[in-house]
């Protein structure tokens, strides 16, 4: 184990692969000193294995209905009861992570690629190609997430796949900011200079030198959105505009049980928490990475 | 014999690092009386240290400890830190590098300069702004009235740091510490800079510390010179007497700057295995 | 043929003109210095001819070819340049070896290993740097770096921005020794801006005193070293670095 660290933390490493796997060892190392990341990275990581072992961890079936027991409160048999179709809610809330899960990183591999390029290009290039782009994002961001959503998600009809493309489409905006804000600070910089005079072409300087200083600053941001991105596709199901029944999704869920909220609390309240604990997740492991990943933060203590 | 203004025996400064704490300052002892006492070494080699930590400006988890660190009369080491801020620019002062990071660049210059003085000395505002274009005058800027009206980023590097120079020096401190006060200058605005340090200096009899990597400059404008090299002092000497320095650090840095009526072919390079361990 | 040649280059940076009306011609194998104080204009003349300050007007003549308004690939094999700040010229997230295996993968050249291992060895720096990132580095080992990233492409010319001035005097003196060893080996030419008069009389043949975007005096290196300066601010630049004046 000692021979391994020892590896991993030498100064002068043989190999490429050696000096990358000790720099990411480092950034986890310092990760996990950090007491708000190692709890959000617990959820995050319990999130992950309640998705992926969905049908070994439900005792029933997300959508089979059992019509005598409707609305049963808590119990041994049905832990977070069941709701108004008689389906077991800890059940629905387990197969529920499936489908949040594939929510935030459809979303992020949508948004994060396009508004790094679009930040990055934008910020390299300045000028017109900048004044355009920005434009562009402008328009994006001063429009309300959840209207924009909304109106996306009423032209392109209600369904799971096009909440992923309404929300994704009003997350890249940010990400370009933060992309053109990084690159600008050193788009004159010398090492950038030292790549043109070797001859790299601006593709080349934009991907293989710009894109990957903007990187970190860009994950930090996608991972405290990913509360955002959960609570609109949850507003979006609640709306009735997300996931279609019978999915098991957090936010219809939610809805359907807004009708017996007052004499059956557990049917709304439970997918609830879920929601709850999968955003804080979220914020507490980007809170940490921004400790670890961002340089500017750390200068300043 | 009279005490000397300020005296410091066996200071030390660590600093904690993943690997376990790292001396940059290894207990260090010299006195200073009302004489210009010039500190030369290279990056590293703890001489901004060793500046920062006679005014108590290393921040935690830095740690400094002395068997002896008293100024004046005042043993520093034990002093509460409200009073060593009523000490810091009143009695002690420094001046650092780069003029542009030590201004407050929504403030004129003329209210900077005031503000150093009036915190120490409460005084009317008419009397302050009199004060203020003198001490501009001491430090030969030729229009004081327009120029303590200018915002930092509208005076030159040399102009910022005459202003920040008589910043320090308007609350009559005893002592200067002035850090690389020109390494920022061209070389002609070097001298001026300089000149002018040196001429208030004497002319209110201060102790000065001039801390600086160049050993040139230091022979120039002090009277006795420390090397430091690895947190240790490696020679003290007379000023005059630098170029017969016995240490084989210094030697090394005085041979391996390139001369002016340069013929030699290749440049001596340091062996630091000698004596570094690092 | 002149290796470089500067026939009456203005240049603007944003909307002020700080070169005015500079001719120069410096010859094959030959070092050249450009001198003067912070705004003299002597980086942006070097910036002028890699093709970072690309508002110009007159001619700049590399080998015989005219330069473009903008970096370009074939200039690259020619001409390359050290920066002053060796913290800010390494890419922070790239290792030695990502750093100097660029120029090769821009190029297309092959025998990366060698090469790498070789331009390295030629800059003294020991087979434990090469994959190392720039923060497990000292100012004098990234100087030797970015010198050795720009002998990647075996260009003939280097340009070089006061690269010993951000380093300890022991470091300059080893940089100094490299910048000229390289250049007896390979038969570099130079064209070297800086502001310490000591560093072109160990490394340059000739040197041209730059003053408000002008240059004020061309003269051959033996009139520095003897203080035989002709112009006047040239002197009183020549005094103010600790030199002892002779009559002109």
């Amino acid at each position: 184990m000692s021979a391994v660290r020892d590896w991993l933390l030498d100064d002068s490493p043989a190999s490429r692969l050696q000096a990358s796997l000790g720099r990411s060892w480092r950034s986890f190392s310092a990760l996990m000193r950090n007491p708000l990341a190692v709890a959000g990275a617990l959820i995050i990581l319990a999130l992950i294995v309640m998705a992926v072992f969905a049908p070994w961890i439900a005792p029933y079936s997300a959508i089979g209905q059992d019509l005598a027991n409707r609305l049963a409160p808590p119990s041994a048999l049905h832990w977070m009861g069941t709701d108004e179709l008689g389906r077991d809610i800890f059940s629905r809330v387990v197969f529920g992570s499936r489908i949040t899960l594939m929510i935030v990183t459809m979303v992020a591999v949508i948004s994060a690629p396009i508004g790094l390029l679009v930040g990055a290009i934008s910020g390299y290039f300045g000028g017109w190609t900048d004044r355009v782009l920005m434009g562009l994002t402008d328009i994006f961001l001063s429009m309300p997430k959840l209207i924009l959503a909304l109106a996306f998600v009423a032209a392109l009809g209600p369904g799971i796949e096009n909440a992923i493309i309404a929300i994704a489409i009003t997350a890249w905006p940010v990400y370009a900011r933060i992309a053109r804000a990084e690159t600008i600070t050193f788009r004159d910089s010398e090492f950038i200079a030292a790549v043109q005079l070797q001859g790299a072409s601006s593709a080349r300087v934009i991907l293989r030198h710009v894109l990957p200083l903007c990187a970190s600053s860009t994950i930090i941001r996608v991972t405290l959105d990913m509360a955002g991105i959960i609570l609109t596709a949850a507003g979006l199901g609640f709306l009735g505009l997300g996931a279609q029944p019978p999915l098991p999704e957090w936010g219809a869920m939610i809805s359907s049980g807004r009708n017996f909220i007052l004499d059956q609390w557990w049917v709304a309240t439970m997918p609830g928490f879920a929601i709850i604990a999968v955003s804080l997740g979220f914020c507490f492991l980007g809170d940490g990475l921004r400790d670890v990943l961002d340089p500017k933060q750390r200068d300043g203590r | 014999m009279t005490a000397p203004l300020l005296s410091i025996k066996n200071l030390t400064v660590t600093f904690p690092t993943p690997k376990g704490p790292v001396e940059v300052v290894r207990g260090i002892s010299f006195s200073l009386g009302r004489e210009r006492l010039g500190i030369v070494g290279e990056s590293g080699s703890g001489k901004s240290m060793t500046g920062r930590s006679i005014l108590k400006l290393i921040r935690p988890p830095g740690r400094v400890t002395a068997d002896e660190m008293v100024f004046d009369g005042i043993d520093l080491a034990s002093l509460r830190e409200r009073r060593m801020r009523a000490l810091r620019g009143a009695r002690i002062s420094m001046v650092m590098q780069d003029p542009k990071f030590s201004l407050n660049p929504v403030m004129t210059v003329g209210e900077q300069i005031g503000e150093a003085l009036k915190t120490h000395r409460p005084m009317p505002r008419r009397q302050l702004r009199a004060r203020v274009l003198e001490m501009l005058e001491a430090v030969r800027i030729n229009e004081p009235e327009r120029v303590a009206d200018l915002y930092p980023h509208e005076v030159s590097g040399g102009m910022g740091q005459r202003v920040m120079i008589a910043m320090m020096l308007i609350p009559e401190p005893d002592l200067l510490i002035a850090d690389e006060p020109t390494s920022a200058l061209d070389v002609s605005v070097q001298a001026q800079v300089l000149d002018i340090i040196d001429e208030l200096v004497r002319r209110n009899g201060m102790g000065l510390i001039l801390i600086s990597h160049d050993l040139g400059l230091v022979a120039r404008y002090c009277d006795r010179i420390l090397v430091m090299n690895g947190g240790e002092i490696v020679e003290e000497c007379a000023a005059r007497d630098l170029d017969k320095a016995r240490h084989p650090y210094t030697r090394g840095l005085l041979a391996a700057m390139p001369r002016m009526d340069e013929d030699r072919d290749e440049l001596p390079v340091l062996d630091r295995s000698a004596w570094a361990a690092t | 043929m002149n290796a470089i040649e500067l026939t009456r280059l203005d240049i603007a940076y944003g909307p002020a003109r700080v070169v005015h009306d500079v001719s120069l011609a410096v010859a094959e194998g030959e070092s050249f210095a450009l001198v003067g104080e912070s705004g003299s204009g002597k980086s942006t003349i070097l910036k002028a001819i890699a093709g970072l300050a690309p508002d110009w007007t007159g001619t700049i003549s590399v080998l015989g070819n005219p330069r473009a308004h903008r970096p370009e690939r074939d200039f690259a094999r020619t001409c390359q340049m050290v920066f002053q700040d060796p913290y800010g010229s390494l890419h922070p997230r790239k290792t030695v070896d990502d750093c100097l295996a660029e120029p090769l993968a821009v190029h297309g050249l092959k025998g990366r290993d060698e090469r790498v291992k070789a331009a390295l060895a030629a800059v003294g720096l020991d087979r434990r740097f090469r994959f190392r990132y720039p923060h497990q580095l000292s100012g004098g080992q990234r100087q030797r770096v970015a010198i050795a990233r720009a002998l990647m492409l075996e260009p003939r010319i280097l340009l070089l921005d006061e690269p010993t001035s951000a380093l300890d005097v022991s470091v300059q003196a080893e940089i100094l020794n490299l910048l000229k060893k390289l250049r007896r080996e390979q038969g570099l030419t130079y064209l070297l801006v800086t502001h310490n008069l000591p560093v072109v009389s160990f490394l340059c043949d000739r040197l041209a005193v730059m003053r408000h975007g002008r240059i004020v005096e061309v003269a051959h290196v033996e009139a520095l070293k003897t203080g035989r300066l002709a112009d006047p601010y040239s002197r009183e630049l020549y005094a103010a670095s600790g030199g002892a004046l002779q009559p002109a």
